[in-house]
């Protein structure tokens, strides 16, 4: 019996040893939300390609849009002894308690995309997301230049109470407001998606008719939307109204090929080497900003066909 | 002569219909309109056809109310179909996929879909009617599993198209009016024909007033429902249709998502109680133009996102409350007003000025 016991704990220790020096590869574990848009998925082949390229062992886990999935793929992580975690939060809270694990068993937790509520910052290293607020504004400005600092703007809001949608809305608004000429002079939500951006268009477009100069759409599905409904009233999008959104997903550059769509402030998903950079610094002992910002860029219409044979997602 | 008859055997009926209140209704939220929102009858004609605030009305409220019009007959069986936005998703998800995808000709772009939406609701009646599961959890199933099936079929993303001819049944036109709004009334015509003026209506008034007891006359109250969940099913299949063709492109993710309530909502409006039995299927395709038109009326105005929902719901309670006699009679003990009365002494005021 105790012979066995020995060699059991002999075999162990000549596993663990041999680990520690052939595999010297880091092994990062990555709960992604799911798959549910262009966005996302660009997101999730930025970090599987950044992975391959530095040579990093990641262990990718999709949880389907279901909290209770992600806290279990980081169980699993942790269980591995991954060196690092990136998460993609799906809600704000519930994170505490496993993330309190992670941080017991010293590993480095970075959050992409969105931010979580915790009482304890330090359960995270870092977050790497867009600067919505920063979005909001950049669309302002070149509305302002394109305008000439005058005209009418209708506003395509996104989902009432998401993030993105109260900070792309407060950003923009910061930026119209120092120019008395410019006005919002309708603004409602079309929940970030086709359908509604187009209904919500057609009812404007019928109320306020000729004196609408221009469109902000909280994201590039919602003015695609809204791209239709100018037409099928008889006018052209992009010449007789102005369209700016934000995103910069591929329908929106082909929609600036076709002219029909102004300009679009990306929000970018390739956070993959971002992500890892921070997983790096972080377990040699760096101190780390709690909030690494994106940069995001402006393409207007006249770059859109020079960028999009480069455009990833 | 005759016309004046039958104006007046056309008052007279609605007056005593269930629908008086609902008609009523919708004209308050027109004539508020017409009183606060410019332009709102404004109509003109642009590419060939009718354009305006109140043809959007129209055509938006289709997808609610080929719903509504299905779920009137589920709901007159004593039912309830709450999988119809689920089904939506999927038939616009694969007619998607097939013109995306698959080179497949037009007719069977249109077909399939409907052809799977029809075996969905087949499903849905085989579980309530054969296996006996309660209506709200055996479509409750197909309201979150069809979803997935959705998103199965577009692999989760937004499948963008262009296809002229599938574009047609939103983005086209026949006399001057949207298609949707031919479709939707098409259709409506037909289930008012089936079930108002074949023996099939009053199976389905039957089934739902007793089930038990119509199966005693002989009526096959087992198949009466399989037939109306089919047709349901077809109803919110066509509506998905619609929303793909409209957008260009399958949303699966947010495509016929809540169309069950307010399918559910139109089909009460309209007059027809949850309990099954007697239904009004004009009454429902008026809640659904109720309903759209309030949206519309909001969107035009535009009334502040934030309280854009509490003003629906409002406007839904005032409905709901004078739909409710028991509501009225209290309303008229407190102010002591006498209804009928008062309608009856009207038209003679007028005679004597």
């Amino acid at each position: 019996m105790k012979t066995k016991k020995l060699l059991v704990l002999c075999l162990i220790l000549i596993v663990a040893f041999s680990v520690s020096i052939f595999s010297k590869p880091l092994k990062i574990g990555f709960s992604q939300i799911g798959a549910e848009s262009a966005w996302r998925t660009a997101e999730t082949e930025s970090m599987k390609a950044t992975a391959e390229e530095l040579g990093v062992d990641l262990k990718f886990s999709d949880a389907q849009g279901k909290q209770e999935n992600q806290i279990k793929a980081i169980r699993s992580f942790i269980a591995q002894k991954v060196d690092g975690i990136i998460l993609a939060p799906v809600v704000e809270t519930g994170w505490e308690p496993v993330l309190r694990e992670a941080k017991r068993a010293k590993i480095p937790v970075v959050l992409v995309d969105r931010g979580i509520k915790v009482s304890d910052p330090s359960l995270y290293v870092t977050l790497i997301a867009s600067d919505f607020v920063f979005e909001g504004e950049e669309a302002g400005k070149w509305l302002v230049k394109k305008m000439n600092k005058k005209g009418n703007i209708v506003e395509l809001q996104g989902t009432p109470g998401a993030a993105p949608a109260i900070d792309r809305k407060k950003g923009f608004a910061s930026i119209i407001k120092k120019y008395p000429n410019m006005k919002i002079i309708k603004s409602q939500t079309g929940n970030f998606n086709r359908a509604d951006g187009k209904q919500v268009m057609e009812a404007f477009l019928k109320a306020e008719g000729k004196k609408i100069n221009a469109v902000y759409a909280h994201n590039d599905d919602m003015a695609l939307g809204a791209i239709q409904a100018i037409e099928e009233a008889g006018m052209k999008p992009g010449k007789d109204i102005i369209v700016v959104s934000i995103d910069g997903v591929k329908g929106a550059f082909e929609a600036m090929v076709d002219g029909k769509l102004n300009c679009t402030v990306e929000c970018n998903p390739l956070l993959g080497p971002l992500a890892f950079q921070a997983i790096k610094d972080a377990l040699a002992g760096k101190k780390l900003k709690k909030w690494i910002k994106q940069n995001d860029e402006v393409f207007p219409m006249e770059v859109a066909e020079d960028v999009m044979p480069s455009r990833k997602y | 002569m005759a016309i004046k008859d039958l104006t007046r055997d056309l008052t007279k009926r609605i007056a005593s219909s269930h629908i008086k209140w609902s008609l009523i209704i919708f004209f308050v939220i027109l004539l508020f309109n017409f009183i606060f929102t410019p332009n709102f009858f404004h109509i003109e004609i642009k590419n060939g056809r009718f354009y305006g605030s109140i043809i959007d009305v129209f055509n938006r409220a289709a997808p609610v109310m080929l719903a509504a019009i299905g779920m009137t007959l589920v709901i007159a069986t004593g039912g309830i179909d709450i999988s119809v936005g689920s089904v939506m998703a999927i038939s616009g998800s694969i007619a998607a996929v097939l013109i995306a995808k698959m080179d497949v000709p037009f007719w069977m772009v249109l077909c399939l879909p409907l052809v799977f939406s029809a075996l969905l609701g087949a499903w849905n009646g085989l579980l309530v009617s054969y296996i006996g599961i309660q209506p709200i959890i055996a479509t409750l199933i197909l309201l979150v599993a069809g979803r997935g099936i959705a998103q199965l079929v577009t692999d989760g993303q937004i499948i963008v198209f262009e296809h002229p001819p599938f574009e047609f049944i939103a983005g086209g036109s026949l006399f001057g009016l949207h298609f949707p709004i031919i479709i939707s009334f098409g259709v409506f015509l037909i289930i008012l024909f089936l079930f108002k003026f074949t023996a099939l209506g009053l199976f389905v008034e039957s089934v739902g007033g007793n089930s038990e007891a119509s199966k005693y006359c002989g009526i096959n109250a087992g198949r009466i429902k399989l037939v109306v969940y089919i047709v349901s099913a077809l109803c919110a299949g066509i509506a998905g249709l619609i929303a793909a063709s409209n957008i260009k492109a399958a949303d699966p993710n947010t495509s016929g998502d809540g169309l069950e309530l307010n399918a559910i909502l139109a089909v009460v409006i309209g007059g027809t109680s949850l309990n099954g039995g007697k239904y009004f299927l004009v009454g429902s395709v008026i809640g659904a133009l109720i309903m759209q038109s309030l949206t519309t009326t909001i969107l035009t105005m535009g009334v502040p996102v934030q309280v854009t929902l509490v003003v629906n719901a409002i406007v839904v309670l005032v409905v709901c409350l004078i739909q409710s006699k028991n509501f009225r009679d209290i309303l008229a003990g407190i102010f002591k007003l006498d209804f009928r009365g008062l309608l009856r002494r009207m038209p003679l005021k007028g005679g004597n000025k």
